[in-house]
């Protein structure tokens, strides 16, 4: 599915200091009966965000109204658990393009930039100046930038470089999926099939 | 060259390689399920394209049905237009279906091995982390998101980058009562849930070669919960000898050519691993976890640990600590338990149910215990029929549900209430995985029937001993 392109990101944080969070919080099983891409942000973090009562959760700091913005900081082993891309729409859908966190769990962070949402992986003590930094002023703002490879804490100045592979960074920039890239090769697929008995 | 076994099969299934990124990987066999795949045919529509080779690929339901009355309508009208969507997406592109009541119908990682569609060698992907169950017979399995299940029935091919290699090895002998289960969790406890994340693993070593093909798939199939995409162990003579003359299985030349390919299929000596790890078997007791992921377990006559033996995050443990109602120190043993829940593919198979019987038989449930015996498949369902242990398992007061993921994600009307500790065979035990406030505990079907029959957490090796004097 095509996706909005990601070039450079400026924005405000929320930050979610808490370590292995895992897709069951980012959006229960008993969310996924939809049939269709729809409104999963509605239940992004739900048993984090409501009391059962569907009552909103004050303390939670997607309830919390001093903070916003497009990137969402999270603690050591994101995205852990099952593989539903579920957790990256219900991400994307609530308005965020970009997670960060000192390590993320393999699956959803194939998951995340398959439909656009930049996973970017700083190191633990970088992870801890962007959380002070919020804590300090919750309108703090950061850079995100692609093409560069940087994250900046702009009220300070400090940067640091992430990582991704030319392939997935082309692929963010410009908006492609690996379907068209792999339809384009589709008469070499065939040719391999034939060879691979079933 | 050297190769190890995650080599051999990876390199033979690459199509293409891309500079600075991913490998095209040719995917033999493709798992599909109710609930990860309605968007992705949703995308072949808007893309006007039709599934590439439908023969490589399997539809079930079995994450959003029920396990009581299955000849019934479904109630929930989501659930049902979900089993409806899937049923038509594979009527239109001619994949198989095994819907509720067929009687192929199970978890799809039950029923893959079941019907020989997991072989030896091969690729297999499925819009589910734990695909990872399927490794037991020396394939690539591992679970996919949406984006790539649409990539699969499109192009039959995924785009991954190669997963460093990590061989966990453990020699010795089990203890009575230690089950793959224990073995599993034990691993998890050591490495945590983020230990092997990157890693493809390979389980070798004597523990490994001589447990049951169910009891590896069980190993397989909670390498995720480390983190690792997946896991395998060699193929042998006892994979062999359970997938000969299995439906999808090749039979007669086809077979014999198979065969010579599948011998090849082990890590040459004095391969390379990115990472090796060697336990004792000896040091592995029955398991049990306390916390809010899998690798929050403890022998069972262990005591829960402080959160400042905790290495960094201690307020995630605390919270952790909190949701579960437990207090640092505190020892499992003894504590009172609500539910009891046999089932899922992690434990779902007949061996589970085998175990679960020989520990309760002649003994009866406890009162207060509410316990849910669900089957991983309809052949699951009649070998417990057919082996007499329905029969035993009645007589202790225990009652069979029909075959589905049920309990161990929630998603149907099987939900542990707010506040209840569960006993779970299944695979996770985060917050509120088995229902909005559940409390989790992962153990394996001998830990959990000992629970069913005293209503706590309970060494097994007491009732088991209690048997044989």
């Amino acid at each position: 599915m095509a996706y909005d392109k990601f070039k450079v990101l400026n924005s405000t944080a929320v930050p979610l200091p808490i370590e292995n969070v895992d897709t069951d919080q980012i959006i229960p099983a008993r969310f996924l009966k939809a049939t269709e891409r729809k409104g999963f942000g509605d239940n992004l973090f739900r048993d984090w965000r409501y009391n059962p009562d569907n009552t909103p959760k004050e303390q939670f700091v997607l309830n919390n109204p001093i903070y916003g913005g497009k990137i969402l900081v999270g603690g050591k082993n994101f995205g852990s658990g099952s593989s539903r891309e579920h957790a990256a729409w219900a991400i994307y859908d609530y308005g965020f393009r970009c997670v960060v966190s000192s390590f993320f769990a393999d699956i959803f962070r194939g998951n995340c930039m398959n439909i656009g949402v930049l996973p970017l992986q700083v190191s633990p003590d970088f992870l801890v100046k962007i959380f002070e930094a919020i804590e300090a002023d919750p309108n703090a703002e950061f850079e995100v930038n692609l093409p560069e490879q940087t994250f900046t804490i702009k009220s300070t100045g400090e940067k640091e470089n992430f990582e991704i592979n030319d392939y997935k960074k082309e692929n963010l920039l410009n908006g492609f999926d690996d379907i068209d890239y792999l339809l384009n090769i589709q008469d070499k697929i065939e040719t391999f099939a034939k060879d691979t008995p079933l | 060259m050297k190769k190890t076994l995650f080599d051999k099969v990876w390199d033979a299934h690459v199509v293409q390689k891309v500079a600075d990124g991913p490998d095209v990987l040719f995917i033999d066999r493709h798992l599909v399920h109710e609930v990860t795949s309605p968007v992705a045919f949703l995308g072949l529509k808007s893309r006007n394209i039709k599934v590439l080779y439908p023969e490589r690929t399997f539809a079930t339901a079995d994450h959003n049905t029920p396990t009581l009355n299955q000849h019934l309508p479904v109630k929930d009208p989501l659930s049902a237009n979900q089993l409806r969507a899937l049923e038509q997406n594979a009527e239109e592109h001619h994949i198989p279906y095994w819907g509720l009541g067929h009687e192929k119908n199970g978890i799809v990682h039950v029923i893959g091995p079941e019907n020989g569609i997991t072989l030896p060698g091969a690729t297999i992907v499925c819009g589910d982390s734990h695909t990872s169950t399927h490794g037991a017979f020396g394939a690539i399995a591992f679970g996919i998101g949406t984006s790539e299940v649409e990539m699969v029935l499109a192009t039959q091919c995924i785009m991954q980058p190669k997963p460093k290699s990590m061989r966990i090895t453990i020699n010795g002998k089990l203890n009575s009562a230690v089950t793959p289960k224990d073995v599993a969790l034990y691993i998890i406890s050591q490495l945590s849930t983020s230990g092997a994340t990157g890693y493809f693993v390979e389980y070798a070593g004597d523990i490994f070669k001589q447990m049951s093909m169910e009891g590896r798939m069980t190993v397989c199939n909670l390498s995720i919960e480390m983190g690792a995409r997946g896991g395998m162990v060699a193929p042998d003579e006892k994979t062999f000898d359970y997938i000969k003359n299995r439906e999808f299985t090749p039979k007669g030349e086809a077979w014999d050519k198979a065969m010579k390919y599948w011998e090849t299929l082990y890590t040459d000596d004095d391969s390379v691993f990115d990472h090796e790890i060697t336990f004792n078997g000896e040091d592995i007791e029955p398991m049990i976890t306390y916390g809010t992921n899998p690798g929050m377990g403890i022998g069972i006559s262990g005591g829960i640990p402080l959160a400042n033996a905790i290495e960094g995050g201690a307020a995630t443990y605390k919270k952790s600590l909190q949701y579960m109602d437990f207090q640092e120190g505190e020892n499992m043993l003894g504590k009172a338990i609500d539910f009891v829940f046999l089932g899922s593919c992690t434990n779902g198979r007949i061996e589970d149910f085998r175990a679960f019987t020989s520990l309760v038989k002649g003994k009866q449930k406890a009162e207060n215990v509410t316990a849910w015996l669900v089957p991983g498949s309809h052949k699951v369902e009649e070998a417990i029929k057919e082996e007499g242990l329905l029969e035993i398992l009645n007589k202790a007061g225990f009652e069979l549900r029909e075959p589905g993921c049920s309990a161990c994600l929630a998603m149907n009307d099987d939900k542990i209430p707010a506040g209840k500790y569960a006993v779970s065979t299944s695979n996770r035990n985060f917050e509120g995985r088995q229902g909005p406030g559940a409390r989790t505990l992962l153990a394996s079907p001998l830990v959990a029937a000992a629970a069913a029959i005293t209503g706590r957490v309970t060494d097994p090796r007491e009732l088991m001993v209690f048997e044989t004097a």
